[in-house]
């Protein structure tokens, strides 16, 4: 089991001509994910590592001859929303946004846009999802030699803030024996396509997960409504979270935002000591160094 | 800042003459190489000195001249990249 | 991006919110036209990008143009939390009958700006909304749908105003709403939104900041309307020599990104990390285990040996610096041995002993191996990815501290 992907999981990239793009669409497919098709428009015929790429969406989903899942949007920040709609239209359910510097209100638009169509958004500014041996959606992990050795399948959901430590973490569990169910870099920006509450759901309905992980940082609500979440869903899964950009508490760092755009702290609540007692007040373990979270899981689920 | 520039230091890049001479395989050099190391001057292909470190070990180059007509020797094992 | 208060007033303006006669003034003549213009007693306020102008003396009340012409000049020369003031602001002293609060704010939750409304105006709406609660009235409007002038009675409203105040507050809150979400506002507030002796509303104060990601598609109202020159970027602090360095760097070379911030760090161990996440961990491991961090940086995408190589340099070229940790979380895209190269240029071209100058290099991931090779020939001490981001930033810390024994 896993969550969101599944083997039969099919998807495009939009934006697919791109430098990153086709070195992910490369990684994807040797990971043996079902890339069904790339969108360029003014670059029809083409190919991408054997990948057909159209102008539309629509004539990528023509062309495939039974409805697409899934997108990668990997477009210029001024070209995103655009894509996104484009995709939404076109019934995809399941949106991994790569762009960065994109404006919020863009974000804005398309998350309500999806939401009103029944489909979901990951990112921006993320490597997208992963479920170990079975799909890649998006840069994560890397090379697909590099995702095996930092992702074996396991027990444990990770949510990531950050696209590089959502490898590092998952390695540390893969490395313990624990292993990853679900993995997903859910974008560094201040308003995204999928919170932390917002997986949970998913995770919780998830049988092969017995606990998650979280990577957090300074800066928006995310945390709070994830505690808000555990306070009133009685989750049956244990949490793990490790809080970056502890510094960024300091006087001189006021007004500053570090990493991520989104970690910029723009109330009293929003900062990291703030963050971390509103988790460990609803249960939510906080460990102090990045290399106690395996140890920590593994206590929470009885080794 | 102190310190001057310094090249070559862990990539060095080698053309045979017979090889460099060749204005086709000179302009191929000259194509493929992603980092810019090679340089066609008066028909000639020449090795850019101060790019020879940014070497991505592609190959490409490589592949582009006849067997042994370029040679990319990484100096800090001292190996030559097949 | 701030805006200044003069700023802020013109761009309420522009959005059909009534504003009181005011003038934006860069010298004591110009204030004393300004309050000649508008007539009767008036306000000179420092047009600073800070709080606290009240009690540091920057807002000041003058009952003729000469007066204020005067303080106008005292003003300009006033330095704020060491702002300089880019002009004054010379506006009536209004009869104001009642104060409200109206604003519009991101919220990350529900993914929709939100509007906010108080009766209770001219103080910090985060103590009204504290203390008391029933006198806040808040609601989401849609980021698709037009607004309608509905959304921003139904707030208003929930505070208990009603009457003329209703029907004059409203279409203020609603244009507010409008113009947060046609300029890609962050935060857009008017306070206090008055209530004159005559029974108009007018905007006396205004605070507004725009989204830095959306300065490029609001030109006309930055260049345009406000001609705000586009290298003023109004940065919280003013860029060191060593940001700024870096910058000139990144910018030189497509390949890859490299960012370095050394504002508020002063010790002695170069960091040179990445990426966005990984910065961030390494930088808190660094200083819980007791390390005095010289700078932050980020390393992200696939820099050149170049790119690696110059950020290393201007590190180790920070006053104080006597050794860098050369540390990332596990990389798929930076090249392990491309900045192994970079970095052990730079302590060549500084002459420096790479072996000593680099105290620990943990970047796992993407040609380690290669990368390892490199390390090997000239002695720097390296890990993989069984070595933890904080053992190895406790590494470094334990060397540049026995370094220091």
């Amino acid at each position: 089991m896993s969550i969101l992907l599944d083997k039969d999981f099919t998807f495009i990239v939009q934006g697919i001509t791109g430098r990153e793009a086709v070195n992910l669409t490369r990684e994807c497919l040797d990971y043996g994910s079902n890339v069904v098709g790339g969108v360029t428009p003014g670059r029809k015929g083409r190919e991408v590592h054997g990948v057909p790429v159209f102008d539309t969406v629509e004539q990528a989903v023509e062309n495939h001859g039974s409805p697409v899942d899934g997108s990668v949007v990997t477009v210029p920040p001024a070209f995103t929303k655009d894509a996104v709609f484009e995709a939404l239209e076109a019934g995809m359910k399941l949106i991994v946004i790569v762009t960065e510097r994109i404006p919020r209100g863009d974000v804005a638009e398309m998350v309500e846009l999806a939401d009103s169509k029944g489909a979901r958004i990951i990112g921006p500014n993320c490597l997208g999802l992963i479920v170990p041996e079975v799909c890649k959606m998006g840069g994560i992990g890397g090379p697909a030699k590099d995702a095996a050795k930092a992702y074996a399948p396991g027990s444990v959901g990770v949510m990531s803030r950050s696209g590089g430590m959502t490898t590092e973490i998952s390695s540390s569990l893969t490395a313990a024996g624990l292993g990853v169910s679900t993995a997903i870099s859910i974008g560094g920006d201040a308003i995204i396509g999928s919170t932390y509450a917002e997986l949970m759901p998913f995770f919780e309905a998830d049988e092969q997960t017995k606990a998650i992980v979280i990577y957090t940082e300074p800066g928006g609500r995310m945390e709070a409504q994830l505690s808000e979440w555990v306070s009133e869903n009685d989750s049956r899964l244990p949490i793990v979270a490790f809080m970056a950009g502890k510094f960024m508490d300091d006087e001189e760092m006021k007004g500053m935002s570090f990493g991520h755009a989104g970690t910029i702290v723009e109330g009293a609540e929003d900062t990291a000591t703030q963050k971390i007692a509103r988790l460990e007040a609803a249960g939510i373990a906080v460990v102090e160094r990045i290399d106690e979270i395996p140890a920590a899981v593994a206590e929470r689920i009885g080794g | 800042m102190a310190g001057g520039d310094l090249y070559g230091v862990f990539i060095e890049v080698s053309i045979e003459d017979a090889v460099a001479s060749d204005a086709a395989i000179a302009a191929k050099l000259e194509e493929v190489c992603p980092v810019d190391i090679f340089a066609v001057v008066d028909g000639k292909a020449t090795v850019v000195a101060e790019n020879t470190d940014e070497c991505v070990l592609c190959g490409l180059c490589i592949e582009a001249a006849p067997s042994g007509g370029v040679t990319v020797r990484k100096l800090y094992d001292d190996t030559i990249l097949e | 991006m701030r805006f200044y208060e003069f700023e802020s007033r013109k761009i309420v303006e522009l959005a059909g919110i009534p504003v009181t006669e005011y003038g934006f003034c860069k010298t004591a003549d110009e204030a004393k036209a300004a309050a000649e213009r508008i007539g009767g007693p008036v306000v000179v306020k420092s047009q600073v990008l800070t709080g606290g102008r009240m009690k540091a003396g920057g807002v000041k009340f003058a009952d003729s143009p000469e007066e204020a012409a005067a303080l106008a000049e005292e003003i300009l020369q006033l330095e704020i939390n060491g702002h300089i003031p880019r002009g004054v602001l010379v506006d009536p002293k209004a009869q104001v009958k009642q104060e409200y609060y109206a604003g519009v704010v991101w919220d990350g939750t529900a993914k929709r700006p939100l509007m906010l409304f108080s009766d209770m105006g001219g103080i910090d709406i985060e103590e009204v909304a504290e203390k008391h609660p029933d006198h806040v009235g808040r609601g989401h409007v849609s980021n698709l749908l037009p607004i309608s002038d509905y959304e921003a009675k139904k707030v208003i409203a929930a505070t208990g105003v009603t009457g003329s105040q209703l029907n004059r507050a409203t279409p203020v809150l609603a244009r507010l709403a409008r113009l947060f979400r046609d300029n890609d506002m962050t935060l857009a507030e008017i306070n206090p939104l008055a209530e004159l002796e005559d029974g108009s509303f007018v905007a006396l104060d205004a605070h507004m900041e725009m989204e830095d990601e959306a300065k490029g598609r609001q030109k006309r109202l930055l260049e345009g309307e406000l001609s705000i020159e586009p290298e003023d970027t109004r940065e919280p602090y003013e860029p060191s020599e060593f940001e700024r360095s870096v910058k000139a760097i990144d910018s030189a070379d497509h390949r890859g990104v490299i960012q370095g911030k050394d504002h508020g760090f002063e010790g002695n161990l170069g960091l040179v990390i990445g990426a966005g996440g990984g910065s961030l961990t390494l930088t808190d491991a660094v200083r819980s285990q007791g390390g005095k961090p010289a700078n932050y940086s980020e390393i992200g995408g696939n820099p050149s040996v170049a790119k690696a190589c110059g950020l290393a340099k201007e590190v180790l070229g920070k006053e104080g610096v006597e050794k860098i940790a050369v540390m990332m979380s596990i990389v798929s895209n930076t090249r392990v041995d491309i900045v192994a190269r970079g970095v052990i240029k730079a302590c060549l071209e500084l002459d420096k002993d790479p072996a000593e100058t680099i105290a620990i290099f943990r970047i796992p991931g993407a040609w380690e191996e290669e990368g390892f090779k490199i390390l090997d020939k000239y002695g720097v001490e390296y890990c993989d990815r069984s070595v933890s981001m904080w053992e190895a930033a406790g590494r470094a810390v334990a060397k540049i501290q026995g370094a220091e024994a």
